[in-house]
């Protein structure tokens, strides 16, 4: 028989059909829609005289352009507003599951779809949002869409597709204290860069990857776009399944028993060929951070900043406008960089394990005077057990500020603006020029580095800070 | 929805020789609040275009009236990052029809050609020959064939072949979009949703 990825499998399991010389017309078992990229497509349904073909497969929830205070007052903002109201009417017409502001699972499309169990091993899954990806975690084919394509899966449940070239990355080795999974897929962007993965879908694999828990393998997932690919997926194991059981919309009794044996069998063949394989030992790794405009631009956290030798043309001066754009000179550490703002949220680093490692890495300690400290929940679920395990007591003790659910800071379509110049270490996922804000300086990080830099007031290793 | 035809384009050309021009520079997210796919050309560039104050930037190329045309050339990995297609609509609205680089990010490529813009990927040396050219000499004209799956600069008759699927090429020269056709097979896809 054939060796196959895992890939492959869930792949060639959704295709309706293969066009020929063109693309698949492939299915969508779970569309997940936000405010910002489905109006349009709904517009467009009206136009065509046309419906919603299954609304059950689509899930819906504001979460790209809300408030994250008041939520529970108008949105003072006319355009967020009229965005989330549109949301609200095309649920409301088309009869789409809806999460919305305020209700006990409203949260981050990317953090509550796990949460809930909505996403699960096999599945395939698109959302007009690139970090799609995430979902990928649970060994399932998710990644991001236009509108157009938004437009489609509501139309029809497809889309078409040309099936991505495979790239498998394996992390070995253990990691040593104070490196998270952040610091692992900022390592490995660093490694292969921006566009390194651009035409490949990923597998990640290895001890690393296996020892991580599902939150932590969200985040790798999360980023696999910031490398370019299409999406990352871990094939799911007993860490997912514990991870699923009881979740509210898990499979029950012997559709569970049902489920686990199917998703046993969801895993890459010994010998199956990937178009191209990187290894990784994790005991390399060390706290990361960028400092430059792209996820690419990653150093660890004791590094300098790379120094122009080498480089010419247009790649030079790209690298060059990035640094004048962040106020840095080549070749200077990065350690002891002045920061002014902590951003701990976004689908990449916004669940309670996040939240609970950096509650007990500033337990005692408080915030340095320089720095403003945002902590913004992924959900209303991760907000409420922050709640309960006492760790918003301890944070906002440390000076944090803890604010409502939602994706905030991370792109800055809300309120929550980086101001123009001051430097932000940010566990989420881009650090492109203005992503938080006009003239906003990102710098991305882990939660723990981002708990250190809280109390140290510049850019440290949280090894330093925390561990002795 | 449906778009103007796309066979063969020959004009100017916009040069913009920056790597890894990303979509949250092609359109900041704070522009994004719209429930229609109106006015997006307006803030192409946003903040690559005009200062915080709305005065336009005057060194940057969208402000310099010595380039226009219905081609953009930029640098490497164009298009990074979100998903959104209001990247492409900003593109489009603006004038352009085609984007020329030596190499795309996937989700945007796909997003260019639901809409009606032509990605043409091209070698880099193809890249730098193009910019040169386009930004000494802004008469320049750039021919875009789809075809021949050609991409010919005019003043010297330089050429380069491009990638681009039967399927695709097809509905850009008829003005097609995917949903006309997946909507005509929407029994295969009830028949496959019934096994699901």
């Amino acid at each position: 028989m054939e060796k196959t990825t895992l890939f492959d499998k869930i792949w060639d399991a959704h295709v309706v059909k293969s066009v020929p010389a063109g693309p698949d017309v492939f299915f969508i078992d779970k569309h997940f829609i936000h405010e910002v990229t489905s109006p349009v497509a709904f517009l467009n349904l009206e136009k065509r005289g046309i419906g919603v073909k299954n609304p059950s497969r689509t899930v819906a929830t504001p979460d790209h352009n809300v408030p994250t205070v008041d939520q529970d007052k108008t949105i003072k903002d006319k355009l967020s507003r009229m965005q989330v109201e549109r949301l609200r009417e095309n649920c409301a017409k088309y009869g789409i599951e809806l999460h919305d502001l305020g209700s006990a699972h409203h949260g981050i499309v990317h953090v509550i779809g796990p949460e809930l169990g909505i996403t699960q091993p096999g599945m395939t899954i698109v959302c007009g949002d690139s970090h799609t990806s995430t979902h990928g975690a649970f060994g399932a084919i998710a990644f991001g869409i236009g509108t157009s394509e938004v437009e489609m899966v509501l139309a029809t449940q497809c889309i078409m597709q040309s099936k991505a070239k495979k790239m498998r990355i394996t992390i070995d080795g253990v990691a040593g204290p104070g490196v998270t999974s952040k610091d692992l897929i900022l390592y490995v962007i660093a490694q292969i860069s921006a566009a390194g993965a651009t035409g490949y879908f990923v597998e990640y694999a290895g001890s690393a990857i296996q020892s991580l828990s599902m939150e932590a393998r969200m985040t790798v997932c999360n980023m696999s776009i910031e490398m370019g690919a299409r999406g990352g997926l871990i094939a799911p194991d007993e860490t997912t399944f514990e991870y699923l059981k009881g979740k509210q919309y898990s499979p029950k009794g012997e559709e569970w028993d049902k489920a686990v044996a199917y998703w046993k069998t969801l895993k890459t063949d010994e010998g199956a060929v990937f178009d191209k394989e990187y290894h990784f030992d994790a005991a390399d790794i060390e706290p990361m951070i960028t400092y430059g405009t792209n996820p690419g631009m990653g150093i660890k956290v004791l590094g300098n900043i790379p120094t122009t030798d080498g480089m010419e043309g247009s790649n030079k001066t790209s690298y060059l406008k990035s640094l004048a754009y962040m106020g840095f000179e080549p070749g200077e550490a990065i350690k002891g960089k002045k920061v002014d703002f902590v951003f701990v949220g976004s689908c990449t680093n916004g669940r309670i394990e996040d939240i609970r490692s950096v509650a007990a890495f500033v337990k005692g300690h408080k915030k340095a005077e320089n720095i403003t400290a945002w902590i913004v929940p992924g959900s209303r679920e991760v907000e409420k057990m922050a709640h309960e395990e006492g760790l918003v007591k301890i944070l906002e003790e440390a000076g944090f500020e803890l604010r409502q659910p939602g994706c905030s800071a991370c792109l800055a379509m809300n309120d929550d603006k980086i101001p123009s110049g001051k430097y932000a270490v940010s566990t989420s996922n881009r650090n492109f020029e203005g992503r938080q804000g006009p003239g906003a300086r990102t710098m991305l990080a882990s939660p723990l580095t981002v708990a250190a830099v809280a109390v140290k007031g510049e850019i440290c290793d949280p090894r330093e800070v925390f561990l002795n | 929805m449906a778009y103007d035809k796309f066979t063969v384009l020959t004009s100017t050309a916009v040069p913009l020789p920056t790597d890894n021009v990303d979509t949250d520079q092609i359109i900041p997210a704070r522009f994004l609040k719209a429930t229609e796919r109106e006015g997006f050309g307006d803030n192409l560039f946003r903040d690559w275009r005009y200062d915080v104050e709305g005065n336009p930037k005057k060194d940057f190329v969208l402000n310099d009236p010595t380039y226009s045309g219905k081609i953009l050339v930029s640098g490497r990995n164009f298009g990074s990052g979100s998903s959104r297609e209001h990247a492409v609509w900003a593109i489009y609205d603006y004038g352009f029809r085609c984007v020329v680089s030596s190499f795309f990010a996937d989700i945007f490529k796909n997003n260019c050609l639901n809409i009606g813009v032509l990605p043409v990927t091209v070698s880099p040396e193809f890249a730098d020959k193009l910019l040169e050219t386009i930004t000494a000499n802004p008469e320049t004209t750039i021919t875009v064939d789809i075809p021949n799956q050609k991409i010919t600069l005019d003043s010297t008759g330089e050429s380069e072949s491009f990638d681009i699927n039967e399927y695709k090429k097809d509905n850009m020269q008829n003005g097609f979009d995917d949903i006309d056709y997946l909507l005509n097979m929407s029994d295969e896809i009830d028949a496959f949703a019934a096994n699901k």
